[in-house]
C-alpha cells in the first residue's frame, strides 16, 4: 500500500539498532572485499598496474578508510559472537542487551588502542 | 469535549482530566486520489483511560469515519494492534498516563499488511502463515478413552506460548517481515512451539520441516522487536531460539 508522506520510524530498541548496525557494516565489508579482489587480480593483469593503484591508498582519506574498515570488521566480529550467543546458549536472550555493551566496551577498548597507533602512520609520515 | 461536563463525569471527581491530542494516520480507499494523511483530533480524557477510549471519543464524537478495529476493549481479543509513538501496542492496554501527552500521540497502522482503510490491514497473510504451521493436536494412534494426561512440568515446557492472542503486534514489528512479507513470521513460529514442545503432540518434527524452509525461522535477525511489542509479554524471540535450537539437536 502506499507510503507516501513518510510514516514514522519504528522505535525499536537496542536488539534493533544492533541488526542495523550489522547490516550496515556486513555491507562495507562486502564492499570492501570486492574491491579488494578487484586491485588484488590486478597483480595477473600487470605487476605495475598493480603497484600503481596500490600506490594511490597511500593518502590520509585512504587511512581514515582503513580506521572505518577495522572498526566495521571489529564490530562485525565482536556483535557476530552476540547473535550466535543469543541463538545457541540457552541464556543467550536473556542476556542479549548485557551482551551489547560487552561488545559495545570491548569494541571501544580495541579500537583505543588501535586508532592512535594507526592514526599517527596515517598522519605523522612513514 | 463537551460531554466531560455532563454529571456523572462530575461525580467521579477524583480523576483528573486532561486534553490530549492523537495524530492519526489514515488512508481512505474510495477518496478519490487515495493517499495515507495525517489528521489530528483533540479529545478530553481522565486519568484512568487508555489510548482506545480517547479514540472511542474522537470516533463517537467527532469523526464517525476514523476506522479501526476492536472488540474486547481488554487486550483478549487481540484485535486493536497498532502502531502508538512507533511501537507496536494494543490500544486497549495501554494507558494514556504512561505516554508523554505534551505531544500528540502518535497512532499509525500496524506495519507489513496492507493497509484496507485507517487502522485496519489485511490480516489474511498473517493468518495464511498462521494455518501453516498447524496449529492444533497432532497425535497418531487411536482415538483416546480418557483424556491425555500430562506432567505439570511437561506443560510448563511450552506455557509462554500458550499466552498468545493472534494480535500480529509482534509479527508487523519485525524488520525482516516489513521488506519480505514470506517470511512466517513471530506469530506463526511461537504456535508451532506451543506444539512442537507439547509431549502430547506427535507433529513436531513436520513443523520443523514447515519451519525450516528459506522463509522460516532462520529468516529470524535477533533484534527484539517482538518481544518488546507482545502485548501479552511472550519471550518471543527466546521461542523462536528454541525452535533454532531444536532443529539442530532433532536433526542429529
Ligand atoms: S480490543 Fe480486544 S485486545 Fe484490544
Amino acid at each position: 500500500m502506499p507510503e507516501a508522506p513518510a510514516g514514522t520510524l519504528y522505535r525499536g530498541r537496542e536488539g534493533m539498532w544492533s541488526w542495523v548496525a550489522h547490516r550496515v557494516t556486513g555491507f562495507l565489508i562486502f564492499f570492501f572485499l570486492l574491491v579488494h579482489v578487484l586491485d588484488t587480480s590486478l597483480v595477473r593483469v600487470s605487476p605495475e598496474a598493480y603497484n600503481a593503484v596500490i600506490g594511490t591508498y597511500k593518502n590520509p582519506i585512504m587511512g581514515l578508510g582503513e580506521a572505518g574498515l577495522v572498526a566495521a570488521v571489529v564490530f562485525h566480529a565482536l556483535n557476530g559472537v552476540r547473535i550466535i550467543l543469543v541463538d545457541f546458549w540457552a541464556k543467550g536472550v536473556r542476556y542479549q542487551r548485557v551482551m551489547l555493551w560487552v561488545v559495545v566496551g570491548v569494541f571501544v577498548v580495541l579500537m583505543a588502542g588501535f586508532l592512535p597507533v594507526h592514526l599517527s602512520h596515517v598522519f605523522g609520515g612513514e | 469535549m463537551t460531554a466531560t461536563t455532563t454529571s456523572p463525569a462530575a461525580s467521579v471527581g477524583e480523576v483528573p482530566s486532561f486534553d490530549v491530542t492523537l495524530r492519526f494516520r489514515r488512508f481512505d480507499p474510495d477518496a478519490a486520489n487515495p493517499e495515507p494523511f495525517w489528521q489530528e483530533f483533540t479529545v478530553t480524557a481522565h486519568g484512568t483511560d487508555r489510548v482506545l477510549d480517547a479514540m472511542h471519543k474522537v470516533k463517537w464524537e467527532l469523526d464517525g469515519t476514523l476506522t479501526f478495529r476492536r472488540s474486547c476493549a481488554h487486550g483478549i481479543c487481540g484485535s486493536d494492534a497498532m502502531r502508538i509513538n512507533g511501537r507496536n501496542r494494543l490500544a486497549c492496554k495501554t494507558l494514556l498516563k504512561d505516554l508523554d501527552l505534551s505531544k500528540p500521540i502518535v497512532i499509525e497502522p500496524i506495519k507489513g499488511l496492507p493497509v484496507v482503510k485507517d487502522l485496519v490491514v489485511d490480516m489474511e497473510p498473517f493468518f495464511a502463515s498462521y494455518r501453516e504451521v498447524m496449529p492444533f493436536l497432532i497425535a497418531q494412534g487411536n482415538t483416546p478413552s480418557k483424556e491425555r494426561r500430562q506432567s505439570p512440568e511437561d506443560r510448563a515446557r511450552y506455557d509462554d506460548t500458550t499466552k498468545c492472542i493472534l494480535c500480529a503486534a509482534c509479527t508487523t514489528s519485525c524488520p525482516v517481515f516489513w521488506t519480505d512479507g514470506q517470511y512466517f513470521g513471530p506469530a506463526a513460529i511461537v504456535n508451532a512451539h506451543r506444539f512442537i514442545f507439547d509431549s502430547r503432540d506427535e507433529g513436531a518434527a513436520q513443523r520443523l520441516e514447515v519451519l525450516n524452509d528459506k522463509e522460516g525461522v532462520w529468516r529470524c535477525r535477533t533484534t527484539f522487536n517482538c518481544t518488546d511489542a507482545c502485548p501479552r509479554g511472550i519471550e518471543v524471540t527466546k521461542a523462536i531460539a528454541e525452535v533454532k535450537r531444536a532443529m539442530i539437536t532433532r536433526a542429529f
